[in-house]
């Protein structure tokens, strides 16, 4: 037992106005969302609904159990990114439990350009599906797309990562006894139609689902037969003649209950094996991470103080506690989960650094899930520095990150620079889930130093070639580095881009990884096995 | 009348010849008096609430009531197998059956009760009468007669004038009984009451009664020793019946002076001296708005309504029917008994108020009453059952579940005593009346007393209203609903809290509600909106363009408090299965939760009639098959809980082919004939 205690003042200026700056961000997020919710528009909405179906978020309320919470993916994905606005990149992804069983859900919104599938829109999907092998969660999707948007067919269709990777991760998630359900609420078409014939088990609604590998259009162009969808690809061709379709639903509510019924049927195990305690909420106040933390990156604050608000009961057993204190680590648990937490509180030194990587050895040894909080400018820079090896010790936490197989969430509540990023377990190590607070910032350095950076090898151009540049000049040289940075650093940025899984009110925090450790502990976890630790 | 050796015999093993509530109810006095207690049962009872808590039990044979409890031999080797002293026979099955006692007089066995030839004197209602005639009792116009001739019961009808009651001589409990509007009716009802009486009683015999249009059924306890003592214990109001079966009773009759009292106590004495009686018995009255009464008939036995007597008396007449079986006095006289306050006796019955009665089998899922949650004194509270959570409640024996009785200072005190009992009881897995008595029991006219036998039919427009709901019951089921939701959590896992996480927005659960009698109807659902910032604020419920603020409260028991909008009520909230069930003093509330995994999405087929309502056996086929019939025409007759059901043809046509036989066990469901409409 180590229960963290507060030294904030709530009443204090500095807090004051961090919490305003803050609950500014998140409010503008929450408006964000709900903007983003409503998909394609009024119009695109009118029409959906004039056709007897259910809106993509409401089909997810009738998929999931009742009252259970939904983690939704990315919301913010193609946000500001094409020319014209494509809500949730057109398709909505989360995790969701479905008859007892956590389950990804992949979901088209056919009010988002008919639910076709623009790069970001394929991105994301691909990475729903990531998500389920890496949780060994069961899939769902609630097919209603026109397939792949034609026009930027280039950036859709022949990569590694891009359409057919879609069917690729269905038949070998369902190689690995992931189940694979496709529920058809409308089109299927051309590739769109394997998503329902690559599933295990799928579903049609009458009049309204249709699956094809050629549409009316192209069959009249190809062949000359003039035919009605429903009379080539629909439920009753599909759960009557032809066999592609298992189940045949009056409406979407029942198409979504008979989809319910098939999770039932699953004979769905959990395989984690973690050491549960009662989950007790924190005894510090969430709500107040909004003061603590504010939005300003320059304003050190104590990450103790992020962390107590997010644990069970506020119980933190700090390790190595007096050693290398840049990087804090410990044990604590989330919802009842036993968890490992490191989380920066300053820059990485060589002792932070090597502290980390032991720490992560543990978790591994122990099997315990590690979560990070990201805050971080980067490595120490010098030459005692750089003498003393800090290279050598960074590459030893970023070996135990990159290799540590034991689930790992990674929240970014502060900076998210440089190497720190890599130490810290950014995107390119994989963790299970990673989320963004909206006062974060991603950059491979900050955009400052950037400009720094940048204006030193100019200046010392200028020097060589004998020239002079103004303190003037080099502002002016500086101020569209800094601009660049601070736009393409920004968490919705990111967001829209599938950097991350999302970003999350800082209040959520808590809840957002309790439900992410709980569907994490699908999987077995895995025994680690690290690579050459350089010494 | 003389009285043979063995009723005066003392004895200290009472076997009990029944079931249900009273079959417990006797034994628990008889235990209380340390006597041992003996049940008996059919192998549907076997492991039934009145053979658990008996001392012994003994098997009578199949679960059909001829098999088993009618079964005069098999009783009484049972109580010659466990060394029972005496019998007591409770009310129905063999309680009025003149040779039972004959047998038990034989067997030298006592019978709780009396002797052979007054049940045989009383039994036979037209002999009945005679004898009331003679010892000036009044009486209702009527045929009594012994000639059955179908054209001479016509013609007597005709002469009394319609509307008449036929009755089974042999009957009582209303079976083989009807009311005959109109001369044409008549044949078509007198077959009816007599292929009932045939199957109730092995007996065929009716009498005809005139039917008064505005009576009041009113009865007299009466208690006689077998030392040529009687008193009369008061009066009870009867008159709210359905089916000519009583649903609630109260004493003392509303209105009654003591003139009145006295003169009708007195010839209730009068008529139970007369045929030499000793015991527990009951006469009962029509009552008329003018005062002046006419005797209908004597049960021989105890009454199901006799606690509402126990309760303004004092006594337990359990206690006073076996010391008067013991040979023993009774143990007050006349004018030592006196009044206190005021009773009502409500009886639950597995029925469907809804469906014209019609009788519910099933299992309990949960039968219960909180008394603390409706904040109850259970002083003032008896609840007389027969079964308990988990029982079954089958197709074979009367549907009566258990009686409320309450009491109280005045009949005002005690009827709101009665209605908060009655949203105490929680009964789930079987349909009941809870409902419906409570909607009697807060009903105006009842309320005024307004009392008359045909007030169920009277009243029917308001008791059977169709139900509308406000604003604010949605929104309670909806509170309710979402509060069951929080409690429905399995496992400590994150995903298991029902409390509507959504990411960067507020908790969002949506409940969708409607009429239970409206499940598929989709333009029925009323669909309420709950959202809240986290975990710890009130729902904001938004029902069709209005939001209320929400709170709900856990009170004792299955109380809660619901508060909408600064208003707090307090209410007693269960589920049935799906139906959110809302009680409190001014009635009942229920919803169905149309959860997605409960709507029936599958193919439907046009609706039939032609399957069976419930269990039961078919009694007779009326047609032919291929015979040409019209809508409306009765094809076949099925009997169940032993009412009989009437199926008949939904539209001009024929039936292809009958699937069951005169005789054959249906299932509720089955499909009992084909039938081919005309083209």
């Amino acid at each position: 037992m180590a229960t963290l205690t507060t030294q904030i003042n709530p009443r204090s200026d500095g807090f004051q106005a961090n919490e305003k700056a803050m609950r500014h961000e998140v409010m503008k997020l929450r408006e964000l969302t709900a903007a983003i919710s409503q998909g394609g528009g009024e119009k695109a909405r009118a029409r959906h609904e004039s056709r007897g179906k259910l809106f993509v978020r409401d089909r997810i309320d009738h998929l999931i159990d009742e009252g259970s919470p939904f983690l939704e993916f990315s919301a913010l994905a193609a946000h500001e990114v094409y020319e014209s606005d494509v809500p949730a990149a057109g398709v909505v992804t989360g995790i969701g439990r479905v008859s007892g069983v956590e389950c990804v859900i992949v979901a088209n919104d056919a009010t988002v350009k008919g639910g076709t599938y623009y790069p970001l829109t394929v991105k994301k999907h691909i990475r729903a599906q990531e998500i389920a092998r890496k949780h060994r969660l069961p899939c769902i999707y609630l097919v209603d797309s026109g397939g792949a948007f034609l026009p930027r067919q280039d950036e859709v269709f022949p990569d590694r990562d891009h359409f057919g990777r879609i069917f690729y991760n269905q038949a070998t998630l369902s190689a690995e006894g992931i189940p694979q359900i496709a529920v058809v609420m409308g089109s299927c078409t051309a590739g769109g139609a394997y998503v329902p014939a690559m599933a295990d088990e799928s579903i049609i609604v009458k009049q309204q689902g249709t699956i094809f590998l050629g549409g009316p259009p192209l069959v009249k162009a190809a062949t000359g037969e003039s035919i009605s969808a429903e009379d080539l690809g629909g439920a009753d061709v599909h759960a009557k003649i032809s066999g592609v379709a298992d189940h045949y639903a009056e409406n979407d509510a029942h198409a979504l209950q008979l989809a319910r019924a098939c999770v039932s049927r699953l004979n769905w195990q959990k395989r984690g094996q973690l050491k549960m305690q009662e989950p007790k909420p924190p005894r510090l106040d969430p709500s107040e991470l909004y003061g603590i933390v504010g939005t300003d990156l320059k304003k050190p604050f104590d990450v103790r103080e992020v962390i107590g608000r997010i644990v069970d009961d506020s119980d933190f057993d700090e390790f190595k506690r007096y050693y290398g204190d840049t990087l804090v680590t410990g044990f604590a648990h989330i919802h009842g989960y036993p968890v490992g937490i490191v989380a920066n509180n300053g820059v990485l030194f060589s002792e932070s650094a090597v502290k980390g990587a032991h720490f992560i050895e543990l978790c591994a040894q122990r099997k315990i899930p590690l979560v990070f909080l990201q805050n971080i400018t980067g490595f120490m820079v010098g030459s005692r520095y750089e003498h003393e090896g800090i290279a050598k010790h960074g590459a030893k936490l970023v070996t135990a990150v990159a290799c540590a197989k034991v689930p790992k969430f990674t929240v970014l509540i502060g900076g998210s620079f440089g190497a720190g990023n890599y130490g810290m377990c950014g995107r390119a190590y994989d963790p299970n889930l990673l989320f963004m607070w909206p006062n974060a910032r991603i950059s491979v350095m900050g955009g400052e130093q950037a400009a720094g950076v940048l204006a030193q090898v100019k200046r010392e151009q200028y020097e060589r070639e004998g020239r002079e540049w103004s303190k003037e000049e080099e502002e002016a040289f500086k101020q569209p580095t800094r601009e660049q940075y601070e736009r393409q650093g920004h968490p919705y940025y990111a967001s829209a881009r599938l950097w991350d899984d999302g970003v999350i009110d800082p209040a959520q925090t808590r809840d957002v990884l309790g439900l992410s450790l709980a569907a994490a502990m699908n999987a077995e976890v895995q025994q680690t096995k690290f690579g050459v630790f350089r010494m | 009348m003389s009285q043979t050796d063995s009723r005066t015999t003392p004895f200290d093993t009472l076997l009990v010849a029944n079931r249900g509530e009273i079959a417990c109810r006797v034994m628990r006095t008889a235990r209380a008096m340390g006597l041992r207690t003996v049940a008996v049962y059919s192998d549907a009872d076997a492991n039934a609430r009145h053979v658990r808590e008996a001392d012994e039990a003994v098997r009578l044979g199949p679960a059909a009531a001829r098999e088993s409890y009618l079964k005069v031999e098999a009783v009484v080797e049972a109580a010659k197998r466990t060394g029972a002293g005496a019998i007591h026979p409770g009310y129905g099955f063999l309680s009025e059956n003149g040779p039972f006692v004959e047998a038990l007089d034989a067997a030298g066995i006592t019978f709780v009760g009396p002797p052979a030839s007054a049940i045989a004197a009383m039994g036979d209602k037209s002999a009945a009468k005679a004898r009331m005639a003679n010892a000036g009792v009044p009486l209702v116009p009527g045929y009594h007669g012994d000639d059955q001739d179908d054209a001479l019961l016509k013609a007597e009808a005709d002469k009394i004038g319609y509307p008449v009651l036929l009755k089974a001589s042999a009957g009582g409990g209303g079976k083989g009984m009807r009311v005959v509007e109109a001369p044409e009716q008549f044949q078509a009802a007198l077959d009816g009451c007599r292929r009932e009486s045939q199957a109730a009683f092995g007996d065929t015999r009716m009498l005809i009664e005139k039917y008064l249009t505005q009576p009041r059924h009113v009865e007299v306890q009466v208690f006689c020793d077998s030392h040529g003592n009687g008193v009369y214990l008061f009066e009870r109001d009867c008159s709210v019946q359905r089916r000519h079966q009583k649903v609630l009773e109260e004493a003392p009759a509303p209105g009654m002076t003591a003139e009145l009292r006295r003169e009708m106590g007195e010839a209730a004495v009068r008529a139970a001296k007369e045929i030499g009686y000793v015991g527990a018995g009951t006469v009962e009255f029509l009552l008329d708005k003018d005062g002046s009464f006419y005797f209908m008939e004597m049960n021989t036995r105890l009454q199901v309504e006799h606690p509402v007597t126990e309760m303004i008396t004092g006594q337990d007449l359990v206690e006073w029917q076996l010391r008067v079986a013991m040979g023993e006095p009774l143990p007050l006289k006349q004018d030592e008994l006196t009044i206190t306050g005021h009773s009502f006796e409500a009886r639950l019955y597995a029925e469907d108020p809804e469906q014209d009665f019609l009788p519910a089998t099933g299992k309990l899922e949960r039968f219960a009453m909180d008394l603390k949650g409706a904040g109850l004194d259970p002083r003032q509270v008896r609840l007389d059952s027969g079964v308990e959570t988990g029982d079954v409640v089958s197709m074979h024996y009367d549907p009566m579940l258990a009686k409320l009785i309450v009491h109280g200072d005045d009949r005002e005190q005690a009827l709101s005593t009665l209605n908060r009992a009655l949203a105490a009881l929680d009964v789930q897995g079987v349909v009941t009346n809870r409902a419906f008595l409570q909607r009697l029991a807060t009903h105006p006219a009842f309320r005024n007393a307004e009392l008359d036998t045909r007030f169920i039919e009277k009243n029917e427009a308001t008791l059977f209203a169709p139900k509308q709901y406000s604003i604010e019951e949605y929104a309670g089921a909806a509170l309710i609903g979402l509060n069951q939701l929080a409690r429905e959590c399995e496992s400590d896992s994150p995903w298991d809290r029902h409390d509507g996480f959504r990411l960067n927005a507020p908790h969002t659960i949506r409940i969708s509600l409607c009429d239970p009698a409206h499940v598929q109807d989709e333009a029925s659902v009323v669909v309420v909106e709950g959202t809240r910032a986290s975990g710890a604020d009130p729902w904001d419920l938004t029902i069709g363009g209005e939001t209320l603020t929400a709170r709900l409260q856990h009170l004792e028991g299955d109380a809660v408090a619901v508060t909408l909008n600064g208003h707090r009520r307090r209410l007693q909230a269960r589920r049935d299965g799906n139906v959110v069930v809302m009680v409190d003093p001014r009635g009942e509330t229920r919803l169905f939760w149309r959860r997605i995994d409960a709507i029936d999405h599958g193919h439907h087929e046009a609706e039939s009639t032609l399957t069976a309502p419930m269990h039961g056996t078919v009694v007779a086929l009326l047609v032919e098959a291929g015979q040409k019939v019209e809508k409306g025409m009765p094809l076949m007759v099925m009997e169940a809980m032993k009412m009989e059901h009437t199926m008949t043809a939904p539209a001009d046509g024929h039936v292809e082919s009958f699937h069951f036989n005169a005789g054959d066990t249906v299932g509720q469901g089955d499909v009992l004939l084909e039938f081919a409409p005309a083209e």
